[in-house]
């Protein structure tokens, strides 16, 4: 065993060794440790290099607030985990770990130049040293900066592990388990009411567990949190660690990450490695304690430097002394304590020097006994030792001035700047801050949320304070629940009561202009760059954060922001609260995108829609795309074609013979009732009065601002009945939007509306063989009263059904709908009576080049919501003698009526060439840069049926530019294209006739 | 998350069951066609953008699919009160007063 572990000290299991790596290296460690406790418990200090200048860095923490201590985990393959905290990560067996941001290795470190450099890297570096010639950008100063600055590699496989999610609904949820939070349980466990106890440590206690010396309810700490505990349980309450509450959101609404398998030797198969949980609590207590605040000082980042109340927690947590003969350095009576641990484990305190004059006698007294010598009233100016520390530099503070330094040898120094309440979630809540001018430090003050602080979270020293405020906390709740308990006290012995001051940088005999004094270690800021970053002009605290990046690291200044707030107050001459707090912003701690992600990824990220259809098509070897959240057959390519040969093969032999088509996925509303005519009327710009039942009209759907929303054929199947269709993707807005109409505009109609998109199963058959196909399967209709345009109620292959004559090619076409369960049966019925017709199945890429052949358009493809019915040439939709409909007013508008607006017109290449779909149009190719646009491509095939490309474009006064030439810049140069049409195939329409 | 409380169903459920649909008391003109080109811009495009108290539409469209109205305060996100489409605009004054 190393000499720095102390044998049976701790929580640790000394009976249970598990050994692990870092930078390839083995090392021995207990079940129980931390990387970072078992680093220091074999003498290993160096675990980082830091973000900016590369300087050498070991832990200055205990938990999850570490700047410094970043390491990499793996776990096999895709199972490799960057920026992970060395103090928070526990042992495993066969862990493997290595240091981040070094090259070539840990100890000797390139990178490390910049520290020489560092006048280079000072406030605002970013915006000063990268700032030209821009052609530098690309290629020199962004590969330096990713290169040289950073934190770990991202993986780059895809996250093999499973995550899961939980609601939890609860009275009660209190955050950390440390006394107050313990406290709070116990009371209102009694109660009755629900209650959840969560803490971000693999074990509740908080404090407690770096304190055993106390005594609780005449009890050792350790014993009165065993049996604390045990009560919890014996009450339901819910316990649960290595539970990390991320975010406090509105009306108590809580996230937690819980870990669950990263401490595992072996996970269990398939168990997820986090969970979410997301807690809806009637009432919250925050209990999460305070965060140590280091000291700036010149060389305040040298490993071996840490904070002393991380000291107390290796010792007594972990039975890790950190050092033989630390130092301490502190403005806080806490860091006594850990020094008096220390030394009664057997180090040899170097000195305790504090920056106070003015020292509690019982303090003074407890060092005397221990032989330690104490410096009061001094400062420290300096560090030495390259990878670990040496020594300190220390001097009198008398009346002002430093005095004479001198060097005390040290392998550690622990330092203390007091403590800094961990208000993140309450700021969550936007709950205000108060600052408090005693201890220098923001305390909550008024609160948005129902909520209780308690203990150290808001200010309050020593465990006796601390557990009464738990009890307070807790029956406060209890009776925001209306509910009661009774309230307890807790004797405490041998407490730990503290206070101290709070410094900026502290004072120095040596230039500070030269001093290394940091202030947010992860990203390497120091005092003199936010001093810089005032003389520059920056006011205010956000500001100052940006320009120095103090505070924005991946530990979102738990340590730095309160020393930076004072740096900056002083250097503007103001008190802290004018120059105000940083905003703290959900997660609490770094958490993996994969919680955050749950069940939501891969097949599960969002459902596929399939129609009844789909499973014949996959059968068939059909590509499928995604259209909305459906997936639709795309085309069917035969062995050997790619998607050019299909859907040319799919296009000819619909317009030669006849084609199927899968149009199931078409928005379905059943718009019926006494005013349901009426109710058309408003709606869509047709007329629909006199449509009469069994006849099907082309219906366009306007916003109130004019622009086409929607389209799709409308059959009306009685007096009060009609079947509209809607775009596939426009289904569900389409229905929001009547019923929002119904509800609010017009309530006194007497309309009902149902979606029945997925009742009806349909199938498309066009082609001059489509009536062959089709007439010996229908029963029950009047074949000489159904012309082009009609639907009827009749029954096709024995299957009840809704029977429309339309076309979405130019060709003959029918839409048949039966129930969805029949889908399946109509297509075999139809393949099979369409055999001797050569009948070819065809998809949406097909479905699209015939209608743009037609000049059909896809709302959403040749419309992008700034096109009218005039722009799109649909005039003759307008029922121009209504009253009314939703967007006639609009219509009239003067930027409407306006000329010079894009219409939708027809464009073909003189070249022959096939445009790119958005690709810009420009009437002048010679023009200067930038180019006036007058337009774009909206749609662009290659038609097998004409022998060329074709295209559709919405171009600045279009319909009176019929002929003119326009050009379109191309990658491979500027095609020439003439306006045409849109209508490119069948202008007469005589096929439909046929 | 929000919760918000439907007065339909007369339950008070997650914001995931509702959607937004834009400020209330908006009413479609009678007859649009009697309308100046500027009072149907401010039909259309205008509105009021409040700081605090805003009425606004929702609807429970993962539930009983009403539309319904509410208050809820842009500066606290809280939802003050919910009340039926068609019913008046509440009066918040007094409330004010009474503060």
């Amino acid at each position: 065993m190393s000499r720095y572990r102390i044998a049976g000290r701790g929580r640790v299991d000394h009976g249970a060794p598990i050994s692990f790596t870092f930078d390839g290296k083995t090392y021995p460690g207990l079940r129980g440790d931390t990387v970072a406790s078992a680093l220091l418990a074999n003498g290993v200090h160096l675990m980082g290099r830091s973000f900016k200048y590369h300087r050498p860095r070991g832990a200055v923490t205990a938990g999850s607030e570490e700047p410094n201590a970043l390491i990499g985990t793996s776990r096999g393959p895709g199972r490799f985990e960057p920026n992970t905290r060395a103090t928070v990560q526990e042992l495993r067996k066969g862990l493997v770990t290595e240091s981040q941001n070094k090259w070539p290795r840990l100890s000797f470190d390139i990178g490390a130049i910049n520290d020489r450099a560092y006048m280079l890297f000072s406030a605002g570096f970013y915006y000063k040293t990268f700032m030209w010639p821009k052609s530098f950008w690309d290629k020199v100063y962004e590969p330096f900066i990713r290169s040289a600055a950073g934190l770990g590699k991202s993986p780059t496989e895809a996250d093999p592990d499973r995550y899961a999610a939980r609601y939890l609904h609860t009275d009660l949820l209190i955050v950390g388990g440390g006394a107050a939070g313990i406290a709070a349980a116990l009371v209102a466990a009694k109660s009755g009411a629900r209650v959840v106890l969560v803490d971000e440590n693999p074990e509740l206690g908080g404090a407690l567990l770096s304190d055993p010396g106390v005594t609780v309810e005449g009890q050792p700490a350790w014993a009165w949190l065993d049996a604390s505990l045990a009560e919890l349980r014996a009450h339901g309450v819910r316990l649960m660690t290595r539970t990390t509450a991320i975010g406090y959101y509105h009306q108590n609404f809580v996230g937690l990450c819980e870990r669950l398998t990263d401490h595992l030797d072996t996970p269990p198969a398939n168990a997820p490695r986090e969970r979410m949980w997301r807690v809806r609590a009637d009432q919250v207590v925050l209990a999460q304690g305070a965060l140590e605040k280091p000291l700036v000082f010149d060389g305040n980042d040298r490993p071996g430097v840490m904070l002393a109340g991380a000291a107390q927690t290796y010792l007594n947590r972990y039975g890790v002394r950190v050092g033989d003969n630390p130092a301490v350095l502190t403005s806080h009576d806490s860091a006594w304590y850990a020094a008096f641990d220390l030394a009664d484990a057997g180090s040899r305190i170097a000195a305790i020097i504090d920056t106070r004059s003015e020292i509690r006698a019982d303090l003074l007294d407890a060092a005397r006994q221990r032989g330690i010598r104490v410096l009061q009233g001094h400062t420290a100016t300096g560090t030495k030792g390259r990878l670990r520390i040496a020594s300190v530099r220390v001097n009198p503070l008398r009346g002002g001035t430093v005095g004479a330094g001198r060097e005390i040898a040290c392998d550690a120094l622990l330092m203390s700047g007091g403590w800094t309440p961990s208000l993140h979630l309450f700021s969550h809540t936007k709950g205000s801050l108060a600052w408090d001018a005693d201890s220098n430090t923001f305390l909550p003050d008024r609160k948005t949320e129902a909520c209780q602080i308690a203990g150290a979270g808001r200010g309050l020293w020593g465990y006796a304070p601390v557990l009464a405020d738990g009890v307070a906390a807790g029956l406060a709740a209890v009776a925001a629940l209306s509910r009661s308990a009774g309230a307890r006290q807790f004797a405490v012995a041998n407490d730990r009561p503290g206070s101290g001051v709070s410094h900026t940088e502290l004072p120095t005999d040596r230039s500070p202009g030269k001093a290394k004094a940091f202030v947010d270690f992860q990203n390497d800021v120091t005092a003199k760059d936010l001093r810089l970053a005032v003389r520059e002009g920056m006011r205010s605290i956000e500001h100052v954060k940006r320009y120095t990046t103090n505070g924005m690291a991946t530990d979102q200044g738990k340590m730095s922001n309160i020393n930076g707030l004072m740096i900056a107050a002083d250097a503007l001459a103001k008190a802290p609260p004018q120059v105000g707090l940083t905003t703290f912003r959900p997660p609490y701690t770094p958490t993996s995108f994969g919680a955050f992600a749950g069940y939501l990824r891969g097949q599960t990220f969002q459902l596929t829609r399939k129609t009844p259809i789909d499973p014949w098509a996959e059968a068939q070897g059909a590509v499928f795309e995604p259209v909305a959240q459906w997936r639709r057959a795309w085309y069917f390519p035969k062995p050997g074609e790619d998607m050019h040969a299909a859907v040319a093969r799919e296009c000819l032999a619909t317009r030669a013979s006849v084609g199927i088509f899968d149009a199931s996925t078409l928005g379905k509303i059943e718009v019926a009732g006494p005013d349901a005519v009426e109710f058309m009327n408003r709606m869509y710009t047709n007329p629909w009065t006199k449509l009469a039942p069994g006849r099907c009209r082309y219906g366009l759907l306007l916003g109130e601002d004019g622009f086409i929303r929607d389209d799709g054929v409308i059959g009306r199947l009685a007096n009060d009945l009609f079947h509209v269709t809607t775009t596939t993707g426009g289904a569900a807005r389409v229905l929001n939007m009547m019923e929002d109409y119904l509800q609010t505009e017009w309530p006194d109609l007497n309309v009902w509306l149902t979606s029945t998109t997925e009742q009806w199963a349909t199938v498309a058959l066009n082609g001059p063989n489509a009536l062959a196909v089709l007439k010996p399967l229908v029963e029950g209709l009047d074949w000489d009263d159904f012309p082009h345009m009609s639907v009827a109620e009749c029954t096709v292959a024995g299957l009840p059904a809704r029977l429309f004559r339309l076309s979405f090619t130019g060709e003959v076409g029918f839409e048949v709908n039966v129930p969805a369960r029949h889908g399946l049966a109509l297509w075999t019925a139809l393949m099979d009576a369409g055999k001797p017709h050569d009948i070819c199945p065809y998809g949406t890429e097909t479905m699209h080049v015939l209608r743009a052949e037609k000049g059909y358009i896809i709302v959403g493809q040749d419309t992008d919501g700034t096109v009218t019915p005039q722009d799109a040439g649909l005039d003759w939709a307008i029922g121009k003698a209504k009253p009314d409909f939703v967007g006639k007013r609009s219509l009239s508008r003067p930027d409407i009526v306006a000329g010079g607006r894009k219409q939708l017109v027809g464009l073909l290449t003189e070249d022959g060439s096939r445009l790119e779909e958005g690709a810009q149009i420009v009437l002048d190719p010679n023009q200067p840069l930038p180019m006036k646009m007058v337009g774009h491509v909206t749609s662009s095939y290659d038609s097998a049926s004409l022998g060329h490309p074709i295209a559709m474009a919405v171009i600045e006064g279009g319909h009176d530019r019929m002929g003119e030439v326009v050009h379109v810049p191309m990658p491979d140069g500027v095609k020439r294209a003439r306006i045409t049409s849109t209508v490119f195939y069948d202008p007469s329409g005589d096929r439909l006739k046929a | 998350m929000l919760l918000i409380h439907c007065p339909y169903c007369e339950e008070t459920l997650p914001e995931l069951e509702f959607a937004y649909a834009g400020e209330a008391h908006i009413a479609r003109p009678a007859d649009p066609s009697a309308l100046s080109d500027e009072e149907w811009r401010d039909f259309l495009f205008i509105r009021t953008n409040a700081r605090g108290p805003h009425f606004e539409r929702w609807r429970h469209i993962h539930g009983c699919a009403q539309f319904f109205n509410a208050v809820r305060d842009t500066v606290s996100d809280r939802f003050l009160m919910t009340y039926k489409a068609g019913a008046p605009r509440p009066d918040l004054s007094p409330k004010e007063d009474a503060e």
